[in-house]
């Protein structure tokens, strides 16, 4: 490391590993992990929306899941927070519509 | 051995500290003998009665031998406010030992230290490297009988 | 490619570990692995986050849920019920007159509380260089290095305001402008890591928690007064300090940060880690430098009263949370800094409570803030609701102030005019 810009190159690297702990993201993405949920597939979803950022290098998205959302007809549900747009929510979604939602 | 390890060490007088730590580190009881001295001052060329002066300086090099496990508990005011002389207590009466003493199997010497710097946690004892905090009397005998098993 | 979606930190400060985070961290290993989520979920071991009584402590994110006194049987829940199915435990939340107070940040420990010293500590890795350098590391080192005459760094920090955190208040750029000014052939720089006084871990918390900050700190001090080693002065009562720093100075050289030529600026640095072997009287700057020289640690008469030398050179003496305040200074600036505090104290400052105070641990606050407002706001008061009846401020040579004092500032000037 010899420059000032050779150290910001690890740092927007390092900061994209620690992006979990907050800073910045851009859009999170919620998934609806209650019981129901999980029987739907919630996990299978889950786990595609994470494959499919990794892949598509996505920085700025972030995926985090939270409790019964109420919605059992609709599970899995996937709730989408822009930053300054209001919350999409998602129902009946599988790991097709994951990769589709990406596009 | 004790030449093997001040070779480690340049020559230099400043390396005296770390030379005195390692070898009392590696002696099985736990101290700097007669021979270790000597074998310091040929090496680093400082009379022993230097050395003497600084290792009795410092509280943690002990002269005498010691047991296998060094118990450090702490004296300092925030965990006496916490109780540390019913831990005192208890590890005297469970070794049978007083502090400074080593129990008769050469497992155990009892010693008191400075804060260790736990103190969100205190009572504090440090046995060899590692810390154990939030002492009770049940607690302390759970330790010892913990680490008298795996000895 | 990473699938990461949780980030677990437990807090590995010595009392944690003292209370068993290691072994709940390895257990955590374990479920990860039966619930097949491994690949999921970080793991990442903090320095002190600061409330011991609560100890073990963790902070998951992104939620940034906090659990106090979490125990090895407690981990399959946390697995099963927050990492599986996103239902946090709310038993091992703090709770406020049986409210669960699930984030971080709405613990009332934390709400008075500014950090800047203590900034990463409890947030980051401290055994990963690059999560330092994440939260803005070494940017003031290269800033300073490459645009910055070593006389403006110690204007720089004249107009921070910043005193000496070991307990003087002795302003910083004097010292370093008494070295900067003697020429020698070498000059050296020792971080005083040698807390002895009981109650105190402060500086060990800083050392343990935020390592590269403190070498971060060291660097740009030598940089200002033109020396080019540095001693780190560590008490052997502190192992995990003592590892921590060496670790730290081994990445840093690694990938030439410290060494020759740092940013390209012909600036050289190298430094180590020496310890001690328990004496108190080491902390005192003679003495340390005797220590540090393979001698008993007698205090000794300074030829000048302000300038110590080691090995015949001259040589600053600075304590870790003055250094660990340094790399934030150049960070955000020195107005930034000094409008924090008092007119005379400036800035923050960390204290450690112990005894019997609700929440024992490690807090930084502004100066000047009142010793009720430390106690009772920050601390939680006594235990069990007792009368409060008086308080030791400082170590041997501080004093104690009674329920008469509550209202004292904690700065250099109230603290001193209070005690007796």
């Amino acid at each position: 490391m010899k420059t000032l810009a050779d150290l910001k190159k690890i740092r927007e690297k390092a900061q994209e590993d620690m992006k979990l702990r907050g800073g910045n993201v851009r859009i999170k993405i919620v998934v609806g992990m209650g019981t129901s949920g999980i029987a739907m597939g919630a996990r299978e979803v889950m786990k595609t929306f994470l494959e499919e950022i990794a892949a598509r290098n996505l920085t700025d998205v972030l995926v985090t899941q939270t409790g019964e959302k109420g919605l059992s007809s609709m599970e899995p549900v996937v709730d989408l927070i822009e930053e300054g747009k209001p919350k999409v929510t998602y129902g009946n979604m599988n790991p097709d519509k994951v990769k589709k939602s990406g596009g | 051995m004790y030449k093997e390890i001040c070779a480690k060490y340049a020559p230099t007088k400043d390396n005296l500290i770390y030379i005195l730590h390692e070898i009392q580190d590696t002696h099985p009881q736990h101290y700097i003998s007669e021979e270790a001295v000597q074998a310091i001052s040929e090496y680093l060329k400082v009379p022993e009665n230097h050395i003497y002066g600084v290792l009795t300086f410092y509280s943690m090099y002990s002269t005498k031998p010691r047991g296998k496990n060094i118990i450090r508990l702490c004296e300092s005011p925030p965990c006496y406010i916490k109780g540390s002389d019913n831990v005192l207590r208890k590890l005297k009466s469970i070794l049978n030992v007083s502090v400074g003493e080593t129990t008769k199997d050469g497992k155990f010497t009892l010693e008191l230290c400075a804060c260790l710097g736990v103190c969100g946690n205190a009572p504090v004892m440090m046995i060899n490297d590692d810390v154990y905090g939030d002492l009770s009397e049940e607690k302390v005998e759970e330790i010892i009988d913990k680490i008298r098993g795996r000895n | 490619m990473s699938l990461k979606r949780i980030d677990l930190l437990i807090c590995c400060g010595s009392g944690c570990v003292s209370a068993g985070s290691l072994k709940i961290k390895e257990r955590f290993h374990e479920v990860l692995a039966e619930h097949n989520i491994t690949s999921e979920v970080n793991i990442i071991e903090t320095g002190c986050m600061g409330p011991c009584d609560y100890g073990p402590v963790m902070v998951i994110y992104p939620e940034g849920i906090f659990y106090k006194k979490v125990t090895v049987d407690d981990v399959a829940e946390i697995v099963s019920e927050h990492f599986v199915k996103g239902r946090p435990v709310s038993r091992l939340m703090l709770h406020d007159e049986e409210k669960a107070i699930a984030a971080q940040k709405d613990v009332p420990f934390y709400q008075k509380q500014v950090k800047v010293a203590l900034e990463n500590c409890g947030y980051i890795d401290p055994e990963s260089l690059d999560e330092y350098i994440a939260t803005g590391g070494y940017e003031a080192l290269g800033t300073v290095l490459t645009e910055m005459k070593p006389q403006d760094v110690i204007d720089l920090i004249k107009e921070s305001g910043l005193r000496g955190r070991g307990g003087g208040g002795f302003p910083t750029h004097i010292k370093w402008q008494m070295v900067h000014d003697n020429k020698a052939d070498e000059k050296y720089i020792i971080c005083n890591g040698d807390e002895g006084d009981p109650g105190a871990f402060m500086d060990r918390s800083l050392l343990e928690g935020d390592p590269h900050r403190i070498l971060e700190g060291m660097m740009i001090a030598a940089y200002a007064m033109g020396a080019t080693n540095g001693f780190f002065y560590i008490r052997a009562e502190y192992p995990l300090a003592i590892k921590r720093i060496k670790m730290a100075i081994e990445q840093a050289k690694e990938v030439g940060l410290m060494g020759k030529d740092i940013f390209g600026s012909g600036f050289c640095f190298d430094a180590e880690v020496r310890t001690g072997a328990g004496a108190f009287v080491c902390g005192e700057e003679m003495a340390l430098i005797h220590s540090i020289e393979g001698m008993r640690g007698n205090p000794t008469p300074k030829l000048h009263i302000l300038l110590c030398r080691s090995w015949g050179k001259p040589t600053v003496v600075n304590n870790v949370e003055t250094i660990g305040n340094i790399p934030t200074i150049f960070r955000k600036g020195a107005e930034w800094f000094s409008s924090m505090g008092t007119e005379k104290s400036k800035g923050t400052k960390v204290f450690a409570l112990t005894g019997d105070i609700k929440n024992t641990g490690l807090v930084e606050v502004p100066m000047g803030i009142t010793l009720r407002e430390l106690i009772f706001d920050v601390g939680g008061g006594m235990i069990g609701n007792h009368k409060f009846k008086a308080v030791q401020l400082g170590g041997p040579s501080g004093g104690c102030l009674t329920v008469d004092h509550l209202d004292t500032g904690v700065d250099y000037e109230s603290s001193k005019n209070a005690v007796p």
